[in-house]
């Protein structure tokens, strides 16, 4: 399980890697709170449910990536830590889960920049040798 | 795409012809050196200085080029790069009975843009005193990542700034009422409907308005270095050394969501009727379809917000800069406040038929030039002006409006330098630290809420701003008026 940081020239792209769907779904989510925090520094001491839903999985990420950003903005939420489900529902695709994190605080935080939101730009969701990986570019 | 695919027509401008399904050519008004890491072919090294990073801006412009109801071109400004959907510094323009909107032509930070505060203030006045100006100015304003503004809003008062823009802030005491008359539109869209926002984006928009947030938005203190065309100047109250603000900021949370929101709503109207996807971010609907209109209420109702949260933004300056100096409020005026990511009903010449369009801009400023009723009073015999943000190390432009530009880009203007480096590529070069040092040196005094953040916009990670300004203006497209460079600077 890892994320890595795409280079991309005007804005940020952010791939997760696992080795099942949801593993890759959830280290894209750390990836992109990694640019808006030091993630070590961010406490799973609260748990807020997510849920996303989409007609197939390139979108399913972008929502749920979007979930998140939402979520941030109006709980002034930080995220480190997520566990998430994916299943099939209705010939598209259903995630549900919970984020876990703490608020943000600017003096005890060190931030980066902040992401307006995820893009399909460059998106993929499949399975590689190196397992599962779950990518996008990032609107910074 | 490769150099032999474009035509050139003069020194700054190319055709890309009509290939395959695109309706209409594509026009670039760009210098061959803007042109070089636009298309792919004999230079492919990796880097900066490279050929074809940004090849699939061109696809892009092509794209565009093949949505239904487009008129004349699909038009590429000297600024041009990649976006989504649309490139950025993408211009296009739609019959309102047989074309478009598109969401990739608006993108996520709907109305983004620029506020310029003129003050009565001479360069010295605040060199004097810059730390005290900038330490005021950085407590003031809030900005940075999980910021929250000076107002709170329930989700009646939400409703209330989508529908009045910056009005909203002016009866909320953030504001003098000459204000309005320079802004875009007044700062209000009249088509704004709160119905067609989702109850999530309101929700963003809490505590966000009046807020700057991060990334590549500032507000900098500057003073006017050179002036290139006097009658201009004075028309816009300009001097050299003279102290101006810019402010550049967007819809917030609020714009980003409903961004976010109609990608998925529009691609289902993409395939109900019949528009093909050539890129996610490029969904459609007809602009008479019932989701053309809620989607055009919707970005009217994002371009208020942002309108709205520029008015607050630019009290919150006068608050912080007027006591100091001993200043009354009214005293720091407007200049303009125009923005770059919006898309609106205007009135045209096309083939010599004036006829309304609905003109997408992203990552293009509105650039009307003289005669047209929209500008100030004051503007409008030269055209109202536009604001080319450089980086916190360079010079911004102060340009305008002119009669070739309306003709060939449907007025429209440059916005900006535009990256050349990605976030990561900077962050590793230089250290935030570090780099704030090196520009104190240099005479600007950064406060940054971030030092990663500032590291990313390096100005060594963007292009220069001279070149796009030379396109722009050796293309005809807008005229330069003058030169500023940054005193203080403070990011999110």
């Amino acid at each position: 399980m890892a994320y890595e940081i795409l280079e991309h020239t005007a804005d940020a792209g952010v791939r997760g890697i696992g080795e099942t769907l949801e593993e890759a779904f959830a280290e894209a989510a750390r990836g992109m709170f990694s640019l808006m925090a030091d993630l070590a520094q961010v406490r799973p001491v609260r748990e807020l449910p997510v849920g996303a839903m989409a007609d197939d999985l390139s979108g399913l990420l972008v929502a749920f990536l979007g979930e998140l950003l939402f979520l941030r903005d109006k709980e002034g939420m930080l995220f480190s830590q997520f566990a998430v489900e994916i299943e099939r529902e209705n010939g598209g695709w259903k995630l549900g889960g919970k984020a876990l994190g703490e608020p943000l605080d600017p003096r005890r935080h060190r931030l980066g920049v902040e992401v307006k939101a995820a893009t399909y730009a460059g998106v993929r969701v499949e399975k590689t040798e190196r397992g599962y990986i779950a990518q996008c570019i990032l609107d910074v | 795409m490769k150099l032999e695919d474009l035509r050139r027509l003069g020194e700054y401008e190319w055709e890309l012809p009509r290939v395959g399904e695109m309706r209409v050519p594509g026009r670039l008004y760009v210098s061959e050196e803007l042109l070089r890491p636009l298309i792919s072919g004999e230079v492919e090294a990796e880097g900066e200085g490279g050929g074809g990073q940004e090849w699939n801006a061109l696809l892009q412009v092509q794209n565009v080029a093949a949505l239904p109801g487009i008129v004349r071109a699909s038009i590429a400004m000297p600024d041009v790069h990649p976006g989504y959907g649309f490139p950025i510094g993408g211009v296009g323009a739609f019959d309102p009975d047989d074309g478009v909107v598109a969401m990739g032509g608006v993108g996520f930070d709907i109305n983004c843009g620029v506020r310029v505060l003129l003050t009565p203030l001479q360069r010295q006045e605040v060199e004097a005193r810059k730390e005290e100006v900038a330490d005021r100015l950085f407590a003031h304003v809030p900005a940075g990542l999980g910021s929250e503004g000076h107002i709170r809003l329930s989700i009646d008062e939400v409703d209330q700034v989508l529908k009045k823009g910056a009005r909203f802030a002016l009866e909320r005491g953030y504001g003098i009422p000459e204000d309005l008359e320079y802004i875009e539109e007044g700062g209000r869209m009249e088509g704004a409907d709160p119905a067609a926002v989702s109850q999530r984006a309101k929700e963003r928009e809490f505590k966000q308005i009046g807020t700057l947030g991060s990334g590549n938005h500032y507000l900098e203190v500057q003073y006017v270095e050179e002036i290139y065309d006097p009658e201009a100047a004075r028309a816009y109250g300009l001097e050299k050394d003279q102290i101006l603000v810019a402010i550049h900021c967007g819809s917030r949370g609020l714009g980003h969501q409903i961004g976010q929101d109609y990608l998925q709503e529009l691609e289902r109207a993409s395939k109900k009727y019949g528009i093909p996807i050539r890129e996610r971010e490029l969904v459609c609907a007809p602009i008479r379809s019932p989701e053309g209109q809620k989607y055009l209420a919707a970005v009217d109702a994002g371009i208020n917000c942002a309108f709205a949260n520029r008015q607050v933004i630019a009290h919150l300056v006068r608050e912080a800069l007027a006591p100091l100096f001993g200043l009354s409020l009214e005293k720091i005026r407007t200049l303009y406040d125009v923005g770059h990511n919006n898309v609106k009903f205007e009135r045209h010449r096309v083939n010599g038929a004036e006829r309304t369009l609905l003109v997408h801009r992203k990552g293009s400023t509105r650039a009307f030039g003289p005669g047209r009723p929209e500008n100030p009073p004051p503007y409008r015999r030269v055209g109202h002006p536009i604001f080319v943000g450089g980086t916190m190390g360079t010079a911004s432009y102060i340009l305008r409006g002119t009669e070739v530009g309306m003709e060939k880009v449907f007025g429209s203007g440059v916005h900006g330098a535009g990256r050349a480096m990605s976030r990561a590529k900077a962050k590793r070069r230089w250290r935030g630290a570090e780099l704030l040092r090196e520009l104190g040196a240099q005479g600007i005094l950064v406060r940054a809420h971030s030092f990663a953040g500032a590291a990313e916009e390096a100005p060594g990670a963007y292009k220069n701003v001279e070149l796009v300004v030379e396109a722009a203006v050796g293309a005809g497209l807008n005229a330069n008026v003058a030169r500023v460079r940054p005193l203080i600077c403070i990011k999110g």
